[in-house]
């Protein structure tokens, strides 16, 4: 039978044993120490008493007069960052020297791929806007892609932001504050403007296959409209003809028209069948195939997203 | 063209619709609309795998009318279809084991805008995956940071939200630095199309053209995706973002989001750079040393952690060091590692924060290591879930982690003599700290309570889903440990197809 040691205590299995066990406080004896008080709730709330302690701590440990660690920690940091900063602008500015001038006809990107969205883009895809044709047609699936990058956007500003039934009910006495003051000189310039802005969007949009504009353009100038309009008007005005519940049918409509468009597109263009929607004759109102649908949908699902975007931050809700 | 070879195809468009479909409807509902998509999506990536495998050789399809140079397109070979395969079913489990904290942490009114984040983050997984252009790859690496961001943001609790602003600020420097990145290599190339892009980058390797960006293009680009991936040192946002978001969200970051990045930079160095040129380029040394720099910190910073979660989480910065390690060792061996262990990760990874989950429901949810002692009593099955991630990821044998690390260390043998010694030693000292936090944590829940302590939290009852998706990762586990080689052999010849 082996000796048993004096020191067992502090032997090194002793001390391994009792911290696999959880026995053992790495701070116990080095630091003064108060008992915990028991939390109000579980889990990770955002409100836990023996954090008032820890801000007190924090306080101090950021307080720069006494913590001077913490003050050169800090300049040498705010240095650092514009170090690096001013290095990586460096770098880029040196790879830029060396890339191929803008605009050089021999350059790389001037190559058989530019010149045929060019040269056949009108015959292939319908539309006389060649970026329209490039961005719906040829490259669709970015596009595609792209606008699904506003719908989940939106999507997370609506859980930031959305307020539920009840907050809005309370919301709705402290109104005045969002709600604008009547102004006799905005409505009446906002009534002459509202319809010309709408109008001229809805042109954009039904035009972007044949000058320059489309979905994105167009979209974007109803949203301001909108946006103009609730300003001038209110939210108890504007709630009569779009509500969230308009919101919700016109950009879940439009955005899921776009995607059977896009599985209709994808399936054909791969499997080598005939496109059943006919391409017209470029330069017609109606024609270029499925562009002009798509720049409706986008269009569509754009003025609502600039618009929930506005409204969201302003008051929580539609 | 056999119908099959639409799968992928359909398989992105279909979860983008299932997202945008999801809006107006009640959280039920969607919930019921996203299981089955996640499974319908399973089933048609496994049969792209066995189309992919009956024909030995992958298929590239149009997205549209217009072929290579002009058009989107997307490609699937034996690599790609794997990880879409094992990805979703991971994505399954996830969502299975922790539907019920779903449902607790989130408010009603929210969870159907869960649901469209879940659909789209596997919408644009799957499309970086499969995508063989590069402008493709860089929109739906937008859409994933979104959805990322939303998924840890949605509890609404002050710490979840600190997280997704500290996820967000560290991702968008990354997709900033993989933009600029692009940029500049479509300027030299003038193709989008990795094809395209890689013939032109050998045209112009061979005429000693554009040496200088090309040097800054491998880096931004390499760089950008390590940071959104989590490597050592830009791994700050991981504890929080893992730690306080709900544990469907962490068991989907820490298993799937970072993951598919260090796919698509792989997918970058072969399918456009090419890999000789990432060789000569250097750029794998520097990963390899944050590689290894990450796999002792992560480690040392997991043993320090205090409550379980947060443990986990730095044992990913970990791994993910492991990752980057094999891909930093320039062989095509390491590089079998490293995809190898994408696999292992993503399959303990999620089991245990699903185990973690199910032992802390039954601790009165809390934390800390204390309350903890004696769950895998009284709740077995997550008790016994836990025990097969730990020991997966300490590495013994019979287990996917002991394979990983066996094919890392195979591979260390073969690469650059200097590498060696090197990479052997942080291997084992690595494992050493594996070993002492996971073995720490499951002595812990297996120690039974003392009598008085009284029964804090009595016994635990898990929903089927939950149990079923314990069940089936454990299985995975056991799977990809007991037969590696044919695994091993789809790798190396998915990661042969991509040349």
């Amino acid at each position: 039978m082996s000796k048993i040691r004096d020191d067992y205590e502090s032997s090194l299995w002793n001390r391994l044993t009792r911290w696999v066990d959880g026995e053992t406080d790495p701070y116990q004896g080095k630091m003064e120490m108060q008992p915990l008080r028991e939390a109000d709730v579980t889990g990770d709330s955002v409100y836990n008493p023996d954090r008032l302690d820890r801000r007190k701590v924090d306080r101090y440990l950021e307080n720069t007069e006494k913590n001077k660690e913490i003050k050169a920690f800090r300049i040498l940091y705010s240095l650092g960052s514009v170090a690096l900063c001013l290095l990586l602008i460096a770098v880029l500015l040196l790879a830029v020297s060396w890339l191929p001038v803008l605009g050089d006809p021999n350059g790389p990107n001037n190559n058989e791929v530019s010149a045929r969205y060019v040269e056949k883009g009108m015959e292939e895809s319908g539309a006389v806007n060649m970026v329209t044709n490039m961005i719906l047609s040829y490259r669709g699936f970015d596009t595609f892609g792209e606008t699904c990058v506003l719908f989940i956007a939106a999507t997370c500003v609506i859980i930031l932001l959305r307020k539920n039934e009840e907050e809005l009910e309370n919301a709705k006495e402290t109104d005045w504050k969002y709600e604008p003051k009547p102004d006799a000189i905005l409505q009446k310039m906002t009534l002459v403007l509202v319809p010309i802005i709408f109008l001229y969007g809805f042109y954009i949009i039904l035009n972007g296959h044949l000058s320059p504009g489309g979905g994105f353009s167009g979209g974007a100038t109803i949203g301001a409209g909108l946006i103009l309009y609730v300003t001038t008007f209110g939210f108890h005005k504007t709630q009569r003809f779009f509500d969230e519940k308009t919101y919700e049918i016109v950009k879940v409509g439009a955005l899921s028209l776009y995607s059977v468009t896009m599985i209709y597109y994808f399936y054909t263009g791969a499997n080598l069948i005939e496109s059943r929607i006919p391409l017209g004759t470029p330069g017609n109102i109606l024609s270029s195939g499925m562009i002009l649908p798509i720049n409706i949908f986008v269009g569509l699902e754009v003025a609502c997203t600039m618009y929930a975007f506005f409204a969201l931050f302003r008051r929580g809700g539609m | 063209m056999s119908f099959v070879e639409n799968f992928p195809c359909f398989s992105i468009v279909l979860c983008m619709a299932a997202g945008i479909l999801s809006t107006p409807m009640k959280a039920k509902q969607a919930k019921c609309m996203t299981m089955g998509l996640v499974v319908l999506v399973t089933c048609l990536s496994f049969g792209t795998l066995l189309h992919v495998l009956s024909t030995g050789s992958s298929f590239v399809y149009t997205m549209g009318r217009f072929p290579a140079p002009w058009g989107n397109e997307i490609r699937a070979g034996v690599l790609e279809a794997l990880m879409a395969t094992i990805f979703s079913l991971v994505m399954l489990c996830s969502l299975a084991g922790g539907m019920d904290h779903v449902f607790r942490d989130i408010a009603e009114t929210r969870i159907n805008l869960y649901f469209i984040l879940v659909d789209l983050l596997l919408s644009s997984l799957l499309a970086i995956i499969y995508t063989n252009d590069l402008f493709t790859a860089y929109v739906f690496v937008e859409i994933n940071t979104i959805a990322a961001c939303g998924m840890i943001m949605i509890r609404r609790s002050g710490r979840s939200l600190i997280a997704a602003t500290r996820y967000m600020v560290m991702s968008l420097i990354g997709s900033g630095l993989f933009l600029i990145g692009l940029a500049m290599l479509y300027d030299i190339t003038g193709h989008l199309l990795m094809e395209n892009a890689h013939e032109a980058m050998i045209r112009l390797v061979q005429a000693g053209q554009y040496h200088m960006p090309l040097l800054v293009i491998i880096s931004f680009i390499t760089v950008g995706l390590a940071i959104k991936s989590g490597l050592y040192p830009f791994h700050s946002w991981m504890p929080d973002a893992y730690g306080y978001s709900t544990m469907s969200s962490s068991s989907i970051l820490s298993s799937l989001v970072s993951k598919s990045y260090i796919i698509l930079l792989i997918k970058i160095f072969y399918r456009v750079i090419g890999f000789d040129n990432m060789i000569s380029s250097k750029i794998v040394d520097v990963l390899f040393v944050f590689g290894l720099v990450g796999m002792v910190m992560g480690s040392v910073s997991a043993i320090m952690a205090k409550d379980i979660y947060r443990m986990i989480a730095y044992s990913s910065i970990a791994q993910i060091g492991y990752v980057y390690m094999g891909i930093g060792l320039g062989t095509e061996a390491g590089m079998v590692a490293a995809v190898f262990h994408i696999l292992t990760h993503a399959i303990t990874k999620s089991l245990l924060f699903l185990s973690a989950k199910g032992l802390n429901d039954v601790s009165g949810r809390k934390k800390n290591f204390r309350a903890l002692q004696g769950a895998a009593f009284r709740n077995p099955l997550s008790g016994a879930a836990f025990l097969v991630g730990s020991l997966s990821m300490v590495g013994i044998p019979m287990l996917a982690g002991f394979i990983s690390k066996f094919l890392f260390a195979t591979a260390a043998m073969g690469a650059n003599p200097g590498k060696v010694l090197i990479t052997l030693i942080v291997l084992a000292v690595s494992t050493i700290l594996n070993a002492i936090y996971f073995l720490h944590t499951v002595i812990r829940i297996y120690t039974p309570l003392e009598e008085s302590a009284g029964t804090e939290g009595s016994r635990g009852r898990m929903s089927v889903g939950a149990a079923a998706a314990l069940f089936c990762l454990i299985f995975l586990n056991f799977a990809l440990g007991l037969t590696s080689q044919p695994v091993t052999d789809l790798l190396q010849t998915g990661i042969e197809m991509f040349g």
